[in-house]
């Protein structure tokens, strides 16, 4: 599934609603994620899972083609665990 | 900076101020796009949403795990798991505002 059709599902489901207000609605959602995220907040959506945001240190890499030490900063990344629910029914549950 | 926890509440209250629908309508929004990404997982094993990431369901092959505190053996049925890949634009929003501190 793309996010186009998703927005076509909601869509469907929602025939009161501009095609274009369900894309805005479908994109306010994601970016809310990404924008808490990026405050390094978590978001936690019961069943089905949480994002949250995971510190990597700085550490001493090596360009793998030249054996070169070279210092890697620190540095945030995304993460996202899957809820109990999604992973139950994934399973068959 | 204080950390705070994002629920679907927050994500309903960011559909009433974009569209101006109720809250209870947003919320119920907020629900069936779980729902329906939930639903295409189970389906499909994988929902792309661009520049946001990709939802993947990988199957694992049964294995014999181990009690680390008993040392007993224990067989792992195969299962099914559930990835999370970023897009480039996620990870490079993340980054930045998370930058020093």
């Amino acid at each position: 599934m793309i996010r186009s059709e998703l927005v076509q599902k909601i869509a469907d489901e929602n025939p009161h609603l501009y095609h274009r207000d369900v894309e805005r609605i479908v994109n306010t959602i994601f970016e809310e994620i990404v924008g808490a995220m990026a405050r390094g907040d978590r978001v936690e959506l019961r069943g089905f899972g949480a994002f949250s945001v995971k510190k990597r240190e700085a550490r001493i890499g090596r360009n793998p083609r030249t054996g070169e030490s070279v210092s890697v900063g620190e540095k945030h990344v995304p993460f996202f665990k899957a809820g109990k629910l999604l992973r139950d029914r994934l399973n068959g549950g | 900076m204080t950390r705070k926890t994002v629920t679907r509440m927050d994500l309903g209250e960011a559909v009433v101020r974009e569209v101006g629908l109720s809250r209870n309508e947003s919320a119920q929004l907020v629900e069936s796009v779980l729902q329906h990404m939930s639903d295409a997982l189970v389906r499909e094993k994988s929902v792309k949403i661009s520049s946001f990431g990709t939802f993947s369901v990988r199957d694992k092959a049964a294995r014999i795990g181990r009690n680390p505190k008993t040392g007993e053996e224990v067989p792992i049925h195969p299962r099914r798991v559930m990835t999370f890949r970023p897009s480039h634009l996620m990870k490079a929003r993340v980054a930045t505002g998370n930058r020093q501190g």
